[in-house]
């Protein structure tokens, strides 16, 4: 596909993989970056240890009360819990309906099939029985050679470098795909809940009406501008909305006070909408202000 | 003025395209986090027929505006609620229930049986090093330390006597054992799941892990069978072993077949065979991870309180003839498929 392009982690566009639903529509979907997904997966962890350790002070305090000769039945369940407890969580929380743990879904990002088709189970499954190798196997070897009391150098150094490896995997590729992911034909992709929030140009300014502007004035710029102008406005913060609004002014020659940088933000930014709209429905898209 | 016009009539028909569709993407929106949330019987079936029709005027909205809206904040919405809409109204096909029944009637069998080549070489490596194991402690009973670690040995080794022997065979030491039978499930589990996902390796791990194991089975055979109880510990083994080595043969193979689809990956690419080969091993592992819960219970219950070795053979073979029955003659047809 896009292999004369390097992709650079930088570039946001870089992780935008195209999704044709079978209605035609390109949904375009966002793949997760690595930080991201660590701190999502750090999430989980979290979560898996608080659960084991409340479930082991349960039984702690169940032993207390029954006395210690029934203790065998409850140390077997106990055992079976904890190794049930890390390797179902992951996956009966990725095939449920969101496909996605706690912990994803706190960051805003699911799981997905790299087809593009509904996600199995049976891949569910697989990424997370990679991850067994990947971050598990290392580290429960560490904990048990250093409580055995002979964890030395090599081992650790090994068991270290073993577990970087495999969870430095997805810089090391375009898809951002851990081992886990290569195997079951899965991606994690974001998936936030965005809210409906107003229409700028629809903004009632009552000083917005002062301001005029002239067709050369309006040409002055294109859609990233747009956008970027659009952003500030969202972000309502009052210096850089002074700072945008001596830059657009020195640009177009309009003498703006800095008490009304926001109305004069408002104003031009309908105006120039509007402008780039009628474009884009005659035929331009003015990508930005080098465009024609 | 001209310009003003012509933008004025632009500015308000697309306020109305807002304003006439808004409607629709809150209703969507409320449907699908309710969905999402709980099983679709939670819906109308109103409710429920209006959820596909709702997604396209969604999406025919996300290609209107991006056809003609520069509000970006507009386009954002609108593209991750068609996401959601996508994912859910072409993910989830099948409820929970349906899944675990195609799972236990179809997909595992159909699993064990698409990698019937991958299980009987492995079941092949188990018998190998097995021999090679008895063969190596029979010459030289150092091996045996090298071989078995000594967490599992629970005290055997070469030098132990006959009746030490026989008593770990026949002793009623419930209390000991029946953790002991836990740690060997999780054990046993572990050893399947690097068995599984080591096999990526171009398949040589899962290989060693394999024949390992087997080792350590004629290891054992051999101290046993030296001192004239080889018929014993057979039935003290057969009795959860036939499933658990099953168990653990099959997830050997699942790896080989990982590691192998990996470096002969035939006509696809190499990452859509390793994609395909993961999947068929991964149901086939969900089925190990069964089986080996199957050998703990009967570890944990039936090695101690069953004593006639004839019963236990008779219980081992029996898991055995019903784990092969179930993989390669069960057959199911689901309607409309062949």
């Amino acid at each position: 596909m896009a292999k004369a392009k390097p992709a650079k982690a930088r570039d946001p566009a870089a992780l935008i993989r195209p999704l044709v639903t079978p209605e035609g529509v390109d949904l375009r979907v966002k793949l997760a970056d690595a930080g991201t997904r660590a701190s999502g997966f750090l999430l989980d962890v979290v979560i898996i240890v608080i659960a084991a350790v409340v479930v082991s002070l349960v039984i702690i305090f169940g032993l207390a009360g029954l006395g210690l000769q029934d203790a065998q039945p409850l140390f077997i369940v106990w055992i079976i819990f904890i190794f049930f407890l890390r390797n179902v969580y992951f996956i009966a929380f990725e095939a449920g309906r969101r496909a996605a743990t706690p912990g994803k879904r706190m960051v805003g990002i699911r799981v997905a099939s790299r087809s593009g088709a509904g996600l199995t189970i049976d891949q569910v499954i697989a990424r997370n029985l990679m991850r067994e190798i990947e971050v598990f196997l290392p580290l429960s070897i560490l904990a048990a050679r250093g409580s055995a009391g002979f964890a030395d150098t090599l081992s650790t150094v090994f068991g270290l470098v073993w577990a970087l490896l495999f969870s430095l995997f997805p810089l090391f590729n375009r898809d951002r795909l851990r081992i886990g992911d290569l195997l079951a034909g899965t991606w994690v992709v974001e998936a936030p809940k965005v809210a409906l929030v107003e229409d700028l140009s629809q903004r009632k300014d009552p000083f917005a009406a002062r301001f005029q502007f002239s067709a050369a004035q309006l040409d002055a710029y294109g859609i990233a501008e747009l956008q970027k102008l659009e952003e500030v406005l969202r972000r309502d913060d009052y210096h850089a909305l002074k700072a945008v609004t001596e830059t657009i002014a020195r640009k177009i020659n309009a003498r703006v006070e800095p008490i009304d940088s926001k109305a004069f933000l408002t104003a031009y930014y309908g105006e120039l909408r509007a402008h780039l709209e009628r474009k884009l429905l005659l035929g331009n898209r003015k990508a930005d202000k080098y465009a024609r | 003025m001209t310009l003003s016009v012509g933008t004025d009539a632009v500015r308000q028909s697309l306020a109305s395209f807002r304003k006439e569709r808004e409607a629709d993407w809150k209703a969507f929106e409320t449907l699908l986090a309710r969905v999402e949330k709980r099983a679709p019987r939670a819906l109308s079936e109103d409710e429920l027929l209006s959820l596909p029709l709702l997604y396209r005027s969604a999406l025919s909205s996300l290609s209107v505006a991006r056809a003609t809206s520069l509000d970006n904040a507009l386009i954002a919405y609108l593209e991750s609620l068609c996401l959601r809409g996508y994912f859910y109204l072409y993910g989830a096909r099948r409820t929970m229930r349906a899944r675990i029944g195609d799972f236990f009637l179809r997909d595992w069998p159909g699993a064990i049986r698409d990698l019937w080549r991958e299980v009987w070489t492995s079941v092949g490596l188990t018998v190998i090093g097995a021999i090679a194991g008895y063969w190596l402690v029979a010459t030289d009973k150092r091996w045996y330390d090298a071989i078995i670690p000594p967490s599992l040995a629970g005290g055997r080794n070469p030098d132990s006597s006959a009746e030490m022997l026989r008593s770990v065979l026949y002793g009623g030491d419930h209390h000991f054992l029946s953790g002991f039978a836990a740690l060997l499930f999780t054990h046993n589990t572990q050893v399947s799941i690097l068995a599984f996902a080591l096999g990526f390796a171009f398949a040589v791990p899962s290989v060693l892990i394999i024949l390992m194991n087997g080792c350590m089975l004629g290891a054992i055979f051999q101290i046993y069978a030296a001192k004239g109880l080889g018929f014993e510990l057979g039935g003290w083994l057969s009795i959860h072993g036939t499933t658990e080595l099953f168990a653990i043969a099959i997830a050997g193979a699942a790896g080989m077949r990982i590691g192998t689809r990996i470096a002969f990956p035939g006509e696809l690419t190499r990452m859509a065979a390793a994609a395909q080969a993961g999947r068929v091993a991964a149901t086939a592992m969900v089925g190990v991870t069964i089986m080996l819960l199957f050998a703990g219970l009967l570890e944990g219950i039936g090695r101690q309180t069953i004593i006639s070795d004839i019963a236990r053979y008779s219980i081992g073979g029996g898991m055995l003839a019903f784990w092969i029955c179930y993989f390669y003659l069960l057959r199911m047809v689901r309607h409309g498929e062949s």
